[in-house]
């Protein structure tokens, strides 16, 4: 057989100078949960300094400094942000998942270029040591990015001198160079690589979610590189892209990065649309419903987000029928958001459910991401966002699409494929705990934020007027029943690694039927030398 | 008003429920300000407008996650393993996608009709009776009167001891700040020295960024006389927490007692060419 004949590397050449998708794949998901635990701490310093009115908290961090902490409350947002998004949310759905299980969705026994996913991985680990030095570097007087995560020109510019910026553009080069190729390479494995049989039509969804985000992800990623790479130039080269005083528009950043940034949200929860397709069809026994509905809709989200980024601008003060223009065009998105949750309803219905972990992870996902979707119809409305553009309103809805949409759909993959990854089954009081945890926690942290919003509490600021004391209070009690949910998680996946019981081929029944059942728990180190034929 | 009870109802019963016993917590938003779960009072007729609209759209999410929630609760009764063994086999039915494709779109254009009514009423700026120009810095805001001989002046936050003097909350009060005359149309241009930053009064229904090299533009009518709080909005750096925005809203006569004492007081001061230069520009339709 072909797999013996170049055998399994061994020690550290099996890693780092990996071409198999699976062991890569590995690597990615272990990069994101490290990577989420510093994003989280960044958060959990936020929120410790948020708990009580005044600067008292991050002061223990700068030696008492209250200027140095101020500025270091906005070093932690950006690199949450940052963390969160690059170096969590996209390896774990993408890199992890992605790589594990799309070529033995189609049928393929890699990737299409091993080679270039090797280089996609080890890109990220440099990336983010960039971004973790710049927090220790000069930025604006004191160490790190200051900026928020859309660093903002001129902020980022004439508003932060020293080498901190210039870091984590690099680190951002970095991360995205990393997402080009795994684009690429996504694409050219999906539409060459498929077994025979396995037309477009007949591709799981999850597959289809991921062929949509590297495309997102290929058409987006250029010109946030275009866009930072300027940035860069006016920093140290004298050029005046974004300084109104040479002609430029710091304005034009704006829309370059959102038009990059938009997309790039959708490319952080598209993935786990697909995912919690799989998994709601597994657990209820059903093929899903509306299977070609479901992935046009994708489609549709993927192309509509291009074309939607200025709801992010609306008080910059554009001309009053672009703003209706793109108060219209983002109302649409909801369209096609609703297909994809009505047809999770659609695919219960009727259904014979099992409430496994994975399904409770799902199932929260579904109701989370609908309420972080209706706050959004409400921010699409240009004229209502003027009173929440800004505040803590824009971060509860984007943490109830992102913490709850995002991050519920990557811990229901993992313990929907830990028993294929690694063939030992994960505890089931520990998850469950983990799930109930979370699902508390996080809605104490985020729910509150809307009231906040409301009541006009700005975004991104180390203390607040003593008015917003009480939410704030009840926001970080919701992080601490979080932080206590990550630890079970964490105890979770260490009792996996150590299980002596082992899961079987198809550790979920008859519901679930798609190609990696079909292999062991774990999988052969080279699947389908033989290719599977599809019916 | 109603639907500020209701939500301020279920969060005392939320409040209570997260800290049974905890009375102070619970006692202290009855003091406090009972409707900071919601907007703030409205002051303009615009926010008056963007509050209703809100409202409305809240009981649509409510109505919409209520919904979503019921289908489920239903779902998990009806058809758990134990209620229902056999699974059924239905994977599409085309009426029903047609239908949940078309009541949304309807949900959006009942929505997209007041959003735009509301946008194209905050948007278009009225004929104004004053000009006052707002110039955002690292970290502080500057006033300018042209309409008064260009008088200017600076806007910087009170320390917590200061502010507890003066009578302001905390964070919030700045040591000299913008008058303007109670139900007059107040046209703001607003720009920035150095970074972006962004003028804000929640209660004005009032957000627009001020931008470095360009000049914004938008207005207010204040109906009721009073003390009104606005902060920074957008992230400025290190101390972008820190630079408030007070305006008081006086009558016709004390307006004008203030701008005879103001010109006077900071005739001194020093004016932004820049922005006296763009000042001369007429007011963008």
């Amino acid at each position: 057989m072909g797999s013996e004949a170049h055998g399994i590397p061994t020690g550290w050449r099996r890693w780092v100078l990996s071409t198999n998708h699976k062991d890569i794949g590995t690597m990615y998901l272990i990069f994101a949960i490290l990577a989420g635990i510093i994003g989280g701490a960044m958060s959990g310093l936020m929120r410790g300094e948020l708990m009580e009115p005044g600067i008292d908290f991050l002061t223990n961090f700068t030696g008492g400094d209250v200027e140095a902490a101020k500025h270091f409350f906005n070093v932690l947002t950006t690199g949450h942000g940052l963390i969160m998004v690059f170096f969590m949310v996209m390896p774990a759905l993408i890199g992890g998942f992605g790589n594990w299980f799309v070529p033995i969705m189609i049928g393929a026994p890699d990737m299409a270029f091993p080679r270039m996913n090797n280089i996609s991985f080890w890109l990220l680990p440099a990336a983010i040591s960039l971004l973790v030095i710049s927090i220790f570097v000069e930025g604006a007087t004191y160490p790190g990015v200051g900026t928020g995560w859309t660093v903002y020109a001129p902020l980022s510019t004439s508003g932060h001198g020293g080498p901190a910026v210039d870091l984590a553009i690099f680190s951002l080069h970095l991360a995205g160079a990393s997402s080009i190729l795994g684009a690429i390479n996504f694409i050219c494995t999906i539409f060459n690589m498929r077994a025979p049989g396995m037309t477009l039509h007949k591709m799981p969804l999850f597959v289809w979610s991921i062929l949509v985000t590297v495309f997102l992800l290929l058409l987006s990623l250029p010109v946030f590189a275009g866009a930072i790479t300027m940035l860069l130039t006016d920093r140290n080269f004298d050029t005046y892209f974004f300084d109104a005083a040479g002609g430029g528009d710091p304005l034009l950043y704006q829309h370059l990065f959102w038009f990059f940034g938009h997309p790039e949200v959708y490319v952080l929860i598209l993935p786990g649309f697909g995912l919690v397709s799989h998994i709601i069809s597994t657990f209820s026994r059903k093929p899903i419903f509306g299977y070609l509905g479901m992935a046009y809709a994708m489609v549709a989200i993927g192309v509509v987000g291009f074309v939607v980024w200025a709801h992010h601008m609306y008080t910059v003060g554009m001309d009053v029928d672009t703003k209706a223009y793109f108060t219209a065009a983002t109302l649409v998105i909801a369209v096609p958001t609703g297909i994809k949750i009505f047809s999770w309803l659609a695919t219960m219905w009727g259904g014979s459910i099992k409430f496994e972990t994975p399904m409770l992870f799902a199932l929260g996902m579904i109701f989370l991401f609908t309420i972080g979707g209706v706050t959004g119809v409400v921010l699409a409305n240009a004229g209502v966002d003027t009173a929440m553009h800004d505040t803590y309103y824009v971060v509860a809805h984007f943490h109830y699409t992102m913490s709850m949409g995002a991050l519920f759909s990557i811990f229901a993959g993992w313990y929907y494929w830990i028993g294929k990854m690694s063939g030992k089954p994960y505890p089931q009081f520990i998850s469950k705990l983990h799930f109930w945890v979370t699902f508390v926690g996080v809605n104490v942290i985020f729910f509150p934020q809307h009231f906040l919003g409301l009541a006009g509490m700005p975004r991104r600021i180390p203390d607040y007027p003593d008015a917003y004391h009480l939410w704030n209070y009840v926001s970080t009690v919701g992080y601490m029943i979080t932080g206590f949910g990550t630890l079970v998680f964490l105890v979770g996946v260490y009792m996996t690694l150590r299980s002596k019981e082992r899961v079987g081929d198809n550790q979920w029944g008859e519901g679930a039927t798609t190609l990696e059942w079909t292999l062991s728990s774990p999988p052969p180190f080279h699947q389908f030398n033989e290719l599977p034929r599809i019916k | 008003m109603s639907l500020n009870k209701i939500l301020s109802t279920v969060a005392v019963f939320l409040v209570t429920l997260l800290f049974g016993g905890a009375a102070a917590l619970a006692d202290g938003i009855y003091k406090a300000k009972p409707d900071q779960l919601g907007f703030m009072e409205p002051a303009t007729e615009v926010m008056r407008d963007i509050v209703s609209f809100h409202n409305g759209l809240l009981i649509m999410c409510i109505a919409i996650t209520l919904f979503v929630m019921f289908v489920m609760i239903y779902i998990f009764i009806k058809f758990n393993a134990k209620a229902n063994p056999i699974p059924s086999k239905t994977t599409h039915h085309t009426g029903l996608e047609v239908v949940w494709t078309i009541l949304p779109i309807v949900i959006l254009l009942i929505i997209a009709v007041p959003s735009f009514r509301l946008l194209y009423l905050t948007d278009v700026i009225p004929e104004a009776d004053l000009t006052v120009k707002a110039i955002g810095h690292q970290w502080y805001w500057s006033y300018e009167y042209p309409d008064h001989d260009d008088f200017s002046f600076d806007a910087t936050m009170l320390s917590d001891e200061e502010a507890a003097a003066a009578g302001h909350p905390r964070l919030l009060g700045t040591d000299t700040h913008m008058v303007v005359p109670v139900n007059k149309t107040v046209r703001m241009i607003i720009t920035a020295g150095d970074v972006i930053h962004a003028w804000a009064i929640p209660a004005f229904g009032v957000k627009i960024d001020a931008v470095p090299g360009k000049l914004n533009e938008t207005w207010f009518k204040a109906e009721r006389e009073g003390m009104y709080y606005g902060q920074c909005s957008e992230l400025c750096g290190k101390d972008h927490g820190f630079m408030p925005i007070m305006v008081e809203v006086v009558s016709e006569e004390k307006y004008n007692a203030w701008i005879a004492m103001a010109r006077e007081e900071y005739a001194t001061n020093e004016t932004d060419n820049l922005t006296r230069v763009a000042s001369t520009l007429p007011a963008q339709q």
